[in-house]
């Protein structure tokens, strides 16, 4: 009797705690929300301030999407994240094969190689990539937002690691039937690492969707602003008008929340194949 | 196999050499030649010798930004390593509803810096929600001025880097603990042993790999911290919350002193190429 007793209030207990910490980690964004539905004649500013808007209302979003380019900062995010994904995906897969079931002659000095670029922060690297940019006319375009940024060693790591657990039957088979090593790799082994390039597509969707120093530095013109140099110009430009900021802001995220909570299986398997990363 | 062409391997490759030859491997060799010139963008660079790295000894506000990018990196680290411990615990059971617990305190991860500085900015207000519950509780008497007062703001934007990671270690510590075998607490728990001695006997000693991975990730991110400090305070008040890479920033692309950028930019890489050795040997031993 007791014990049962001891069980209930523990698991009160715990779902204080984790609601405690939940309120902690969403609190903030559902407090940016209130301030967004708040109407003009409430004052956002009243203190002590008032949780719930009074009269809720969706015109700030329409008004901040009237007011700046959010449209267009949306389309060249979506654009970009999209050509990021498929030119990393279609490099990285291309090279993780030989890397990960072939023998040839400097295969470690270039595995090793490709991996030790991870040890350089890309804050280090930009300055001269932005020379290259300037240089080749890059700025200021898709392609600057795109290029330097779409290839890194951690999707080749991961889809090698992909590559290796496929049992080399499969492949001889292939080469009976009279295969080519492209075809191979195109008909036989991609269809088998589906899950991993799931995984690398969310995890570069992710690392694109909300990437800032690298469009801030390439980018003036504000026909290519992403959304977070979008949302980071329209805050300084209605510095107080916290109404439309919040409304922008949450305009920005709403993708990948929806995205990460149908997927979250693959934002976790990204997460911690980045970390291995380092 | 031996059908295969002795090129093939590398056609594979080329793709992915070029575009790293051009965009990784040339610029690691590029910035360190860079940091030996007085490069400007107008004029062609010409070599100055060790010059750059002279000045940055003489340039105070290099200190200053180094000195913040340690107090950054020793006050966020030790908690980004600690909090997410109790938090993987407290979420590694099978509840109702625990699923949505997970997601709720990973949600600040996916979401972007921008909109997370921006968010905080508003609730750092002096007339903010945040003054007001902490008046409330009874933790404070009066508003703080969290991002315009040169004692705190530095500390304010460490709060919400550490806000924004608690998600991302708590996955990394919630891996670990599921491959930790549960009959271990099972024996612990006939030999009497309580929550405490559960955990620091068990769950810690066995978490360490886990640890070792998130004091690396997070010590490095904390010198590389600059989104959340351009978005809520642009390094001000007085420099009070300026950081290595966003001094970098600015030499670099706001006043385009691109050799003096770099000569930063190779002292950055040292650092952090020392916190990782450091890392691997003090935490890595056994």
């Amino acid at each position: 009797m007791s014990n049962e007793f001891n069980n209930i209030l523990k698991k009160i207990l715990l779902y204080f705690l984790l609601t405690i910490i939940a309120l902690i980690t969403i609190g903030p964004f559902l407090w940016l929300l209130s301030t967004a539905l708040k109407s003009g004649g409430e004052n956002i500013f009243s203190y002590p301030p008032s949780l719930i808007p009074k009269n809720p209302t969706l015109i700030n979003f329409k008004k901040v999407w009237n007011a700046i380019a959010i449209g267009r900062f949306f389309l060249n995010s979506t654009f970009v994240a999209l050509a990021t994904i498929a030119i990393n995906i279609f490099v990285s897969a291309l090279a993780a094969y030989p890397l990960a079931r072939m023998e040839f002659k400097f295969k470690n000095i270039i595995f090793y190689g490709i991996l030790g670029t991870m040890m350089v922060p890309f804050q280090i690297l930009m300055i001269s990539i932005y020379i290259i940019s300037v240089k080749s006319g890059m700025t200021d375009s898709y392609t600057g937002l795109i290029l330097p940024v779409a290839v890194n060693a951690f999707g080749i790591f991961l889809l090698r690691q992909a590559f290796i657990t496929i049992p080399i039957d499969i492949e001889e088979a292939a080469i009976i039937d009279g295969c080519n090593s492209f075809q191979i790799w195109y008909k036989v082994l991609l269809p088998l690492i589906k899950p991993s390039i799931a995984t690398l597509a969310i995890f570069t969707f992710m690392m694109s969707w909300s990437r800032f120093m690298w469009p801030l530095i390439v980018i003036s013109d504000p026909q290519y602003y992403t959304l977070p140099v979008g949302i980071s110009y329209l805050s300084g430009l209605f510095s107080s008008n916290w109404r439309l900021i919040a409304s922008g802001s949450l305009i920005s995220i709403i993708p990948i929340i929806i995205l990460f909570l149908f997927l979250q299986r693959y934002f976790i398997k990204g997460a911690m194949a980045g970390a291995i990363k380092g | 196999m031996k059908l295969r062409k002795t090129y093939t391997p590398y056609l594979f490759l080329v793709p992915a050499l070029i575009f790293m030859g051009i965009f990784l491997f040339y610029p690691i060799v590029d910035v360190f030649r860079l940091s030996f010139t007085n490069y400007n963008m107008i004029q062609e660079a010409s070599y100055v010798g060790n010059q750059n790295y002279q000045d940055l000894l003489n340039d105070p506000l290099f200190w200053k930004t180094l000195k913040n990018s340690f107090i950054y990196l020793i006050g966020v680290v030790p908690l980004l390593v600690i909090l997410p411990i109790f938090i993987a615990i407290l979420v590694n059971r099978k509840l109702k509803g625990i699923k949505w617990f997970r997601a709720a305190y990973y949600i600040p991860v996916v979401t972007s810096m921008v909109v997370v500085g921006i968010m905080w900015k508003w609730l750092y207000r002096g007339n903010g929600l945040l003054n007001y519950l902490l008046q409330t509780i009874g933790l404070i008497n009066e508003p703080i001025s969290w991002l315009t007062s040169t004692d705190y703001a530095l500390y304010s934007v460490m709060a919400v880097t550490i806000w924004k990671g608690l998600g991302y270690y708590m996955v990394i510590y919630l891996a670990g603990l599921q491959s930790i075998p549960q009959d271990l607490y099972e024996v612990a728990q006939i030999d009497g042993a309580n929550w405490w001695q559960k955990h620091l006997h068990i769950t810690i000693p066995l978490l360490k790999p886990s640890i070792l991975l998130v004091t690396i990730l997070s010590s490095i991110a904390a010198m590389k911290v600059f989104t959340e400090v351009y978005v809520m305070t642009k390094g001000g008040p007085i420099n009070s919350s300026k950081t290595l890479v966003f001094y970098i920033y600015e030499k670099a692309f706001e006043n385009l002193n691109l050799g003096y950028a770099a000569a930063m930019g190779f002292v950055l890489f040292v650092i952090i190429f020392i916190l990782s050795f450091i890392n691997f040997k003090v935490l890595g031993q056994e």
